[in-house]
C-alpha cells in the first residue's frame, strides 16, 4: 500500500516537475520564448506554471499539517502531502526545509516544547523516508510560543498544534 | 461578614494602587474571615522639609492585606494617629477590635539620611511586640517599608516575611503591524518599580533565579533557535550558554548556584542535563525515549524532580541529582507537570489537569495527597514564595493570560492585573 502511494507520489511529482523551468535545461526554450514569437507549453493537463512548492493542485503547496490533542502522530490525511515533501526534497538535494513544531496553549510551556519538537520530527523523519537527507530537514520547537489562532477554545487549539514546513529559499 | 471584610479590603487596596499607577494592580478576589486586624498609623513625618515620596505606612498595610493573613484597619476608622508609644491609648483600639497596632515616624538622620522608627504592640496586652530604627535614603523608602512589613509579619506568624523579595514574569505585547513584542520583566513583590531586563521580537521563556537572586536565566528564540542565556541583573550582561541542535530549554539553579538543571533534545528525545556552570560543562542525567522536561531541585540539592511521559501522559518523577533509577511521584489525574519543590521540601506545586482544565495543585509527598488550589481553566506556571506561604501563577483572565497567586493552603487568593499585553510565568525571587 505504502509503497503503491510514494510510487503514485514519485510519478505525479516527476510529471509536474517535466513542466517547470526550474528544473529544465535552458530558461530561455523553457519559457518558449526566441526570435520574438512566443509559445506557451500546454503542461501535464493543468495550467499551473509557477514554482512547484506553490502549484495549488500539487500536496506540495500544503504546508502546514495538523495535530490531535497531546499527539505527535501524524494524521492519514496528511501522509500524501508529507510523501510529495519528502520526494520533492529527494529530487532537489540543494532544497532544504524547516520543520516547525508548534502546540496549543494548553498544558505547560516546555513541555509543550518538547511535544512540538515530537511533532516535528516525526514529520522529518517521514521526510527521510522518501529520501530527504539529514541535511536538508531541520526540527525547530517552539511549544505554544507562536500561536496562529488567538482563540481560547478548540477551533483555535485545533489550528494551533501544527507542523509548518518552511523553505527559506523560496 | 465575610464578604464586607473582602469588599473593603479590595476598595482599600484598589485605591492605593490606583493613586500612584503602579504597573501592576492588585486584587484579593478571596480572603478569609480569621485574619487577624492590625491598625498600621500613617508613620509621622512632619520633620521632614517637602514630605516624603512614599506612605510607609499604606506599604506596609498593603503587604500585610495581600499575605490574606491580616486585615488592615480602614485610616478613616481610627480615632486618632499615635506617632510615639506616649501618645497611644491601648483602650481606642481594643473598642475598635484590633489586635495589634503600628505607629511610627521619620525624622532626619545623620548625613542627609534619613530615620525610619516603627513599633508593634499587642493592643490587649498593652505592651510592645517589636521596635526597630532603620536609616533610610529617600529612594530606599519603599524597601525600608517592605522590610518593616518583614519584621511585623515575622513577628506575628513565626514565618519569615517575603515583601521584600521580586518577581520575574515573561510579557508578550501584538503591536499594531501584529509583531508580537516580548519581555522578561522584574518587578517588586508588590508590582512596584518594574524593570524590563530583555526584550526580542522571538519568544522569551522560562525566567529561573539564580539562589542569590542576582542573575536570571532565560529560554530566548532569537535567531530562530532556542538558546539558554544567564543575566546579571545588576549590569544587564548576559552569557549564552553552550547551545546544541533542537531544544535548549528549562534552566532551574541549583539551590548552591553551582548547577543549572536543563532540557537538551541533542542526543535525540528531550532529557535533562546538569550544567555545570564552572567549569561550563554539561552531563546527562536522564536517558529515556521520552519527553523528560521540567527539571527542578530538591531544597537540599540532591535530587531533580521532572516532567516526564515514559509513562504515556506527563506525569512527575524524581531522582538523584547523581543518577540512577527514577521513581514516579504523581499518580493523580492523567496530566502533571512542571512541578517545582516547596522551600521547606515537603510539598510539590505543579500544573494538575482535571477534567479538562489546567489547575494549580500541589501534593504532601509525606501523604501524597494532592490539593487542588485554584479553579481557572488554564493555569500554568506555579512558582513558591520563598517562605512558601504564596504561590504565584499565571491564569487566564477573560482572554488575557494574567498573574495570579493563591495562598499554599488555597484559602487566599489574588489577581494582579499588568497594564498592556500578556503576563505569564512568573518566578518567585528568593530571599534578598
Amino acid at each position: 500500500m505504502k509503497t503503491y502511494q510514494k510510487l503514485i507520489i514519485s510519478l505525479f511529482l516527476s510529471s509536474t516537475l517535466a513542466g517547470c523551468s526550474m528544473f529544465g535545461g535552458d530558461e530561455s526554450s523553457a519559457d518558449g520564448m526566441s526570435g520574438g514569437a512566443s509559445t506557451s507549453g500546454m503542461g501535464d493537463g493543468s495550467n499551473y506554471s509557477g514554482h512547484p512548492l506553490d502549484n495549488p493542485s500539487s500536496p506540495l503547496s500544503t504546508k502546514v499539517i495538523y495535530f490531535a490533542l497531546d499527539s505527535s502522530a501524524v494524521e492519514p490525511q496528511y501522509e500524501a502531502v508529507l510523501a510529495a515533501h519528502g520526494a520533492y526534497l529527494a529530487a532537489n538535494a540543494g532544497v532544504s526545509v524547516i520543520v516547525e513544531g508548534h502546540a496549543d496553549e494548553r498544558g505547560t510551556r516546555e513541555y509543550n516544547v518538547a511535544l512540538s519538537e515530537n511533532r516535528a520530527k516525526t514529520v522529518q523523519n517521514l521526510l527521510s523516508l522518501q529520501g530527504a537527507m539529514g541535511n536538508q530537514t531541520e526540527a525547530v520547537a517552539l511549544g505554544e510560543e507562536k500561536p496562529v489562532a488567538m482563540g481560547h477554545d478548540e477551533s483555535s487549539w485545533h489550528l494551533n498544534r501544527r507542523v509548518e514546513l518552511i523553505y527559506p529559499a523560496h | 461578614m465575610k464578604r464586607i471584610v473582602k469588599i473593603a479590603l479590595l476598595l482599600s487596596i484598589m485605591s492605593s494602587f490606583s493613586a500612584i499607577g503602579a504597573a501592576l494592580k492588585i486584587e484579593i478576589t478571596q480572603g478569609i474571615s480569621s485574619a487577624q486586624p492590625i491598625a498600621v498609623v500613617p508613620f509621622s513625618s512632619t520633620q521632614i522639609v517637602g514630605g516624603l515620596p512614599v506612605d510607609i505606612a499604606q506599604i506596609v498595610s498593603d503587604d500585610l492585606a495581600r499575605s490574606g493573613r491580616f486585615k488592615p484597619l480602614s485610616r478613616f476608622d481610627m480615632l486618632n494617629k499615635p506617632s510615639t508609644a506616649e501618645q497611644v491609648n491601648f483602650r481606642n483600639w481594643q473598642s475598635l477590635g484590633q489586635d495589634n497596632l503600628v505607629i511610627g515616624k521619620v525624622t532626619p538622620g545623620i548625613n542627609g539620611l534619613l530615620n525610619v522608627q516603627f513599633q508593634l504592640f499587642d493592643v490587649y496586652k498593652g505592651e510592645q511586640l517589636t521596635g526597630f530604627s532603620i536609616p533610610a535614603s529617600r529612594s530606599s523608602l519603599r524597601g525600608v517599608a517592605h522590610r518593616i512589613s518583614d519584621l511585623i509579619y515575622e513577628k506575628l506568624t513565626g514565618q519569615k516575611g517575603a515583601f521584600s523579595t521580586r518577581m520575574a514574569y515573561v510579557t508578550s505585547t501584538r503591536g499594531a503591524s501584529g509583531k508580537t513584542e516580548y519581555k522578561i520583566q522584574v518587578a517588586d513583590a508588590d508590582g512596584y518599580d518594574t524593570k524590563t531586563i530583555v526584550t526580542s521580537s522571538e519568544p522569551l521563556m522560562s525566567p529561573s533565579w539564580s539562589p542569590r537572586g542576582d542573575k536570571i536565566s532565560y529560554v530566548s528564540y532569537e535567531g530562530q533557535r532556542s538558546s539558554i542565556y544567564t543575566q546579571t541583573l545588576k549590569t544587564g550582561q548576559r552569557e549564552k550558554l553552550r547551545s546544541f541542535k533542537g531544544i535548549n530549554g528549562a534552566p532551574s539553579w541549583s539551590p548552591d548556584g553551582s548547577q543549572l538543571a536543563l532540557t537538551l533534545s541533542k542526543d535525540g528525545s528531550a532529557d535533562i542535563y546538569i550544567y555545570n556552570v564552572i567549569a561550563r560543562s554539561f552531563r546527562r542525567l536522564t536517558r529515556s525515549y521520552a519527553i523528560d522536561t521540567e527539571p527542578d531541585w530538591s531544597p537540599d540539592g540532591r535530587q531533580i524532580i521532572f516532567t516526564s511521559d515514559r509513562g504515556g501522559k506527563p506525569q512527575i518523577y524524581k531522582m538523584s541529582v547523581n543518577g540512577g533509577k527514577a521513581g514516579r511521584v504523581t499518580f493523580e489525574g492523567s496530566y502533571n507537570a512542571r512541578a517545582s519543590f516547596s522551600p521547606d521540601g515537603k510539598n510539590i506545586v505543579m500544573v494538575h489537569r482535571v477534567n479538562g482544565q489546567y489547575r494549580i495543585a500541589t501534593l504532601d509527598l509525606k501523604t501524597g495527597f494532592t490539593n487542588i488550589l485554584t479553579n481557572g481553566q488554564l493555569d500554568e506556571s506555579p512558582s513558591y514564595a520563598p517562605n512558601g506561604s504564596m504561590i504565584l501563577y499565571s491564569t487566564n483572565d477573560g482572554l488575557k493570560s494574567i498573574l495570579a497567586a493563591v495562598s499554599s493552603d488555597g484559602k487566599v487568593r489574588q489577581k494582579l492585573r499588568l497594564q498592556g499585553g500578556e503576563v505569564r510565568e512568573p518566578a518567585w525571587s528568593p530571599f534578598k
